[in-house]
């Protein structure tokens, strides 16, 4: 028996796709265990949140529908979370580790006294022992961890779940939780926040991406992918190289840093193939590497490789399919 | 205006995958041909350290680092940076510290240093990956956290940093003290030390500080975490070459494949 807590940010009125995951993580667990899942969603839309976390498999989701939980803050987050935390009587507690996993996981689990494992991809339980199953190096390796302390905070990463196919009929029970965060608890201000246009295909959401790294040698070479892409129905992404050399804005960076992607198509050009590279397109579908460097990394990830200058491929290659596409 | 850097020394994160392997009984990479070096995002932190204290008259760098006298090497690269300080903190007991335990170990350690206006520190290292270190010196030491930070500007009491978030980024303006993790941007490439600042640094004390120097917590010191068994993955694909050199060719090749997979 394991109660399962999972915390479900929402974005607007619906579950981000990493709550979606961490739910769905959390149902596989509750029913290896035997236990059952527990939701928590936050801000005036809460209960919206919480009747698709229903549909999702939680029993009892717990709401604090306050306004003040509106916008993301990590103070009035944390505080939140961790009072349900403990009021629910969970041990474990499960979350996306996302960009706001990121702040909480740890600030959740030092408050609470409980083990913190981050970017968990699955685990393998028995009556009484979870191992909880997460890459190492770079997803060179795996490592199976078991936690000392009586609770613990599972960050799951991004892109590493199928999500549940939501079942309406589901019954569960909605709690709002007696809780009032106040202002005063607010420490960061905003200054400005700059977000990509909506209609602006979310690298995270892409079926089909072309992108570039050190090897464009420019951000010239970032105009003839674009085209391609445009050709594709795709979306342009980066290496690390290519978003610090100032290349093409860091939001287009594909990686553990910037974005985790899953792709059906991946197309690599003149991208050698870093770690923290690789790591961000684990899932994707297939992969296409164009370098000139025979001995590049990306190579080893591919699918279907091409050795050559990307300059005297990508023009030829967005003619050849733009007149069988369009 | 003390900043404290925390630095963390990794097995090098460009080691091929066919050379990396797991020793069985250990569960810890059989590395001994390959490199250590300073962990990448946590080398971002020290550039923007130093720069920070460059633009802040009477600042200072404190560089930190949890580990063995072998990781005095990612110390004396802070020192040849331009840090103006150098402590190592480590106790041969500390085996398989997690990164609660470090955040613990290090937060008692810059009390025990008078504190910092701000701390800095890479956001996941590129070995465990568990990004929990920064968040857990916040919690521990009592101040807010800002992940995942690409630049950061020292104002009255308060520093405004540059996030990214979901499908963007902003820019919070945050109380210090204050604790940032920080990523790799434009702004803090790392730079090529001068071999006149290597030669000084080789000169300069770095101070150790071992558990009885400090204030900790043990049960905080023990790992919430144990790695119970850890395995290679192998993810090799066989990559099918195009063969061919000539561009529109290879073009050609590629179209038809790329159409045989049914995905456009």
């Amino acid at each position: 028996m394991s109660r399962i807590l999972v915390f479900a940010n929402q974005e607007g009125d619906v579950l981000s796709s990493g709550a979606k995951e961490a739910l769905a993580f959390g149902s596989r667990l509750a029913s290896t265990t035997g236990g059952e899942v527990r939701s928590i969603t936050l801000g005036p839309f809460a209960e919206a949140g919480a009747k698709e976390a229903i549909a999702s498999g939680a029993s009892i989701a717990y709401t604090i529908t306050n306004p003040l939980l509106a916008e993301y803050d990590i103070e009035l987050f944390v505080n939140s979370i961790h009072t349900v935390f403990e009021q629910s009587g969970a041990e474990i507690l499960i979350l996306s580790f996302d960009k706001i996993g990121k702040d909480l996981v740890g600030r959740l689990a030092a408050r609470n006294g409980a083990s913190a494992i981050t970017e968990v991809v699955d685990y393998t339980a028995n009556s009484d022992k979870i191992s909880w199953i997460r890459p190492i190096y770079g997803d060179k390796a795996f490592g199976e961890y078991t936690t000392t302390r009586e609770k613990v905070v599972v960050g799951i990463r991004k892109k590493s779940q199928d999500v549940n196919v939501p079942d309406e009929t589901n019954k569960g029970e909605i709690i709002e939780v007696d809780y009032a965060p106040s202002e005063e608890m607010i420490v960061s201000k905003l200054v400005v926040k700059i977000q990509a246009a909506l209609s602006d295909i979310r690298l995270e959401d892409a079926r089909i991406i072309i992108a570039g790294g050190r090897g464009l040698g420019g951000s010239e070479g970032f105009t003839d992918l674009q085209v391609l892409a445009n050709v594709l129905g795709g979306t342009v992404g980066a290496s690390r190289a290519a978003c610090d050399a100032g290349w093409v804005p860091s939001n287009l960076q594909v990686g553990q840093t910037g974005a985790v992607v899953a792709p059906d198509l991946y197309i690599a050009v003149g991208i050698s193939g870093a770690s923290q590279h690789l790591a961000g397109i684990t899932n994707a579908k297939s992969v296409v590497a164009i370098n000139t460097d025979p001995e590049a990394p990306i190579f080893k990830r591919a699918n279907i490789g091409v050795i050559a200058d990307y300059k005297t491929v990508i023009q030829a290659l967005t003619e050849k399919l733009k007149k069988v596409l369009v | 205006m003390h900043i404290v850097v925390c630095l963390k020394q990794v097995l090098d994160p460009e080691i091929t995958p066919k050379y990396f392997k797991i020793d069985p009984e250990t569960n810890r990479p059989d590395n001994s041909d390959s490199d250590l070096v300073l962990d990448s995002f946590a080398e971002n932190a020290l550039e923007l350290a130093i720069q920070l204290r460059d633009k802040v008259p009477g600042a200072t760098v404190t560089a930190l680092c949890l580990g063995d006298d072998q990781s005095e090497e990612v110390l004396k690269r802070a020192l040849a940076f331009t840090a103006n300080a150098a402590v190592r903190v480590w106790d041969e007991d500390w085996e398989d510290l997690d990164g609660q335990a470090v955040g613990h170990i290090l937060a008692q350690t810059i009390k025990s240093l008078g504190g910092a206006q701000l701390v800095l520190t890479g956001y996941q290292a590129s070995d465990i990956e568990e990004g929990l270190v920064g968040p857990v010196m916040a919690e521990e030491l009592g101040i807010p956290c800002v992940t995942l930070v690409s630049d950061l500007e020292v104002e009255e009491n308060r520093a405004k940093a540059t996030v990214e978030v979901e499908g963007g980024y902003a820019v919070v303006s945050v109380p210090s003290p204050a604790v940032f993790t920080i990523i790799s941007s434009e702004s803090n490439v790392p730079r090529l030390p001068k071999v006149k600042d290597i030669r000084l640094a080789r000169s300069k004390p770095i101070v150790l500080l071992e558990s009885e120097d400090l204030n900790l917590d043990t049960e905080r010191c023990q790992p919430g975490v144990k790695l119970e068994r850890a395995y290679v993955l192998n993810r090799e694909v066989a990559c099918d070459v195009l063969p061919g050199e000539d561009g529109a060719e290879l073009a050609d090749k590629l179209a038809e494949r790329l159409l045989a997979l049914k995905i456009l």
